[in-house]
């Protein structure tokens, strides 16, 4: 693998890592507000990246605007998801929450399917398509547009988190519930507003990278099967943590495909994916039990 | 009178249910509905494995068509393409079954709640993925045609009729397994391991190792569905065996009731008509109907749709019962 080549794969693996680590970003925010991990995650990545396609190219409206329109309306399927089903389950085994929030994706996904058609999808790129060259390598300007966003929401998401009051009480929230609700915070609308806030980051996610990978109404269990392997490369920690996850998962799959593998082709980078998180699940699992029984 | 039938209706539904499986497949009662009716067969032994798993012992397995691949593949490649006796490719199939459930099993059940949720669907992606690729072996996406039928001697499975009654024997003999291991000793370790884990394994009881046990036969039943499935189609590919497959597994095990064994024809048979049947007339919303069952069941009724009904049913009886007393 010649130089720029490595750099191409570097920049092509950057830019997946960052899809993974914005819906690996929301796993985490709503696992450490409700303890659940949102099976459905992924699907708001792809509601939101089918949805600019349908308003952009369909409806002819303007990007930006298909984009924030697409964006909300993730944010408000993250919240009515989480007031109809997840809020009128309470007390639910970890296991009945599971099925619900499956049940919740695969409702997702089929009105995707019925309402924006099964075919994959491409909407337009922001700034073209015009390769830049850097160093010999040529880079896909959408690429820079995925990378870009991603830096900027998690610092965003950082300084949120950590600068404002509403913010705080969320990672209060993730820390001590019980302690928190002494202190008169509403922990069911910090589980609300988390669900809202991972829906509109994947949401981001979906129409950003749309472009660049297309959208089909069945890639959201991918999706969110990549984000949960960002989430537990980092930890379930922080948003950043999984951030880097994301991205140290986009470089693995796109080094993988670079390498000459023999027999074995490029498909099988969703397998080098699954197996980095079977092995990490694996090494993690005696800290992972302690965690459910605690938690 | 009624109140007296009533009393006895365990044994009338179970004598009437067998009544109604044997006298089914005749042309001149649902005949055709014969093939629609196998499949319910064939969901059926994969859905009571994963009621053992998810409902009596609390163990969640989003990758469970895997193991419905892998019988199906085992039985397709080794039975066409090596000549193997299909009986024989069955065995071969649920042997190999059995020893890679074992291998994963007991690294991924030390695993729970959502992390093993996540293990079992990313293995039963890979392995979806594999049906996919590995196209020397297996046709890769557009499958395989031209397996052949089981036989007995010169009596071979050629009829649809024929098959009904292979598919529906064996998936007696495996509901009946399962009422077996329920009501034993293993069954008793098993809402244990649900209820609490370490109070289990308090008095005694090896949680991992039952854990693993009724994983591997849960895949077991499975692969042997998976047999049945290509020697009753003859035809093989990827598609039964993605993770909507796994999902639609679980919707059955819901709407039969989790922990109920004879509930798993319930919810065989309801998804698969909803589906097969009903849907097909109204475009493919079955998938957003699966969805809504999901949620709803599990929140309004966790136990499940079937003992739900189960339990109305019982009410009313008793209702019926007081008023009987009475007069």
């Amino acid at each position: 693998m010649s130089a720029d080549q490595f750099i191409q794969y570097l920049v092509d693996g950057l830019s997946k890592g960052s899809i993974y680590g914005l819906v690996g970003l929301g796993f985490t925010i709503i696992y450490a507000v409700t303890r659940i991990i949102n099976f459905a995650q992924g699907e708001f990545v792809m509601l939101a990246g089918m949805l600019s396609f349908l308003l952009a190219i369909t409806h002819g409206l303007p990007l930006p605007l298909a984009a924030i329109i697409s964006i909300l309306a993730a944010a408000a399927t993250g919240g009515i998801m989480y007031l109809l089903a997840i809020r009128t389950a309470r007390r639910a085994s970890v296991v009945s929450l599971i099925i619900i929030t499956i049940g919740a994706a695969i409702f997702i996904r089929g009105i995707a399917g019925e309402q924006l058609g099964k075919d994959a999808i491409r909407p337009p790129y922001f700034t073209g398509k015009e390769p830049i060259t850097f160093l010999d390598a040529n880079i896909h300007p959408q690429d820079l547009w995925i990378i870009g966003n991603t830096i900027a929401v998690t610092i965003l998401i950082h300084l949120f988190l950590s600068r404002t009051m509403i913010g705080k009480a969320l990672t209060a929230s993730a820390v001590n519930p019980r302690a928190e609700s002494l202190m008169g915070i509403n922990i069911k609308a910090m589980a609300l507003f988390a669900f809202i806030f991972a829906a509109t980051i994947g949401g981001i996610g979906g129409v950003v990278m749309a472009p660049r990978t297309m959208m089909a109404y069945n890639m959201g269990v991918l999706v969110g099967l990549k984000g949960f392997i960002a989430a537990s490369i980092g930890g379930f920690s922080s948003p950043v943590a999984a951030v880097i996850g994301g991205m140290i998962l986009g470089i693995v799959e796109s080094l993988a495909v670079g390498v000459d593998w023999g027999p074995f082709t490029s498909s099988y980078k969703d397998v080098i994916a699954i197996s980095v998180l079977l092995l990490i699940l694996l090494i993690r699992s005696g800290k992972l039990a302690e965690e459910e029984r605690t938690g | 009178m009624l109140a007296k039938a009533l009393r006895k209706w365990p044994y009338l539904i179970i004598a009437a249910l067998l009544a109604l499986l044997i006298l089914a497949p005749f042309d001149w009662f649902l005949g055709q509905y014969r093939t629609l009716m196998i499949f319910i067969g064939l969901s059926t032994m994969v859905t009571v494995g994963l009621c053992l798993l998810l409902g009596y012992t609390g163990q969640v397995s989003l990758g469970q068509a895997a193991f419905y691949g892998l019988g199906a593949y085992f039985s397709a490649v080794l039975s066409k393409n090596y000549y193997i006796n299909p009986w024989l490719a069955m065995l071969i199939a649920a042997m190999a079954t059995v020893t890679f459930a074992y291998v994963i099993g007991y690294p991924i059940f030390r695993l729970r709640g959502n992390y093993l949720a996540m293990a079992t669907l990313g293995i039963g992606i890979i392995m979806w993925i594999l049906f996919r690729q590995l196209s020397q072996f297996t046709g890769g996406p557009d499958g395989m045609t031209g397996i052949p039928f089981l036989s007995i001697g010169g009596f071979a499975f050629e009829s649809s009729f024929r098959r009904y009654f292979l598919v529906w024997g064996f998936c007696l003999a495996v509901l009946l397994i399962s009422q077996n291991i329920v009501n034993s000793r293993t069954g008793r370790a098993l809402r244990a391991i649900h209820g609490s884990e370490a109070a289990a394994e308090s008095i005694g009881i090896n949680v991992a190792q039952f854990k693993v046990k009724i994983f591997v036969l849960s895949a077991v039943f499975a692969s042997l569905a998976g047999s049945l499935f290509v020697h009753h189609l003859r035809f093989v590919s990827p598609q039964p065996f993605d993770f909507f497959a796994s999902v639609k597994l679980v919707v059955m095990a819901v709407i039969g009731g989790l922990a109920s064994v004879w509930g798993a024809i319930f919810g065989a048979g309801a998804t698969r008509i909803l589906s097969d049947e009903l849907l097909l007339r109204f475009g493919e919303w079955d998938v957003v109907i699966y969805g809504a069952i999901l949620m709803l069941v599990m929140i309004f009724m966790p136990e499940g749709l079937f003992v739900k009904l189960k339990d109305i049913v019982g009410q009313v009886r008793s209702r019926f019962e007081r008023r009987g007393a009475e007069s």
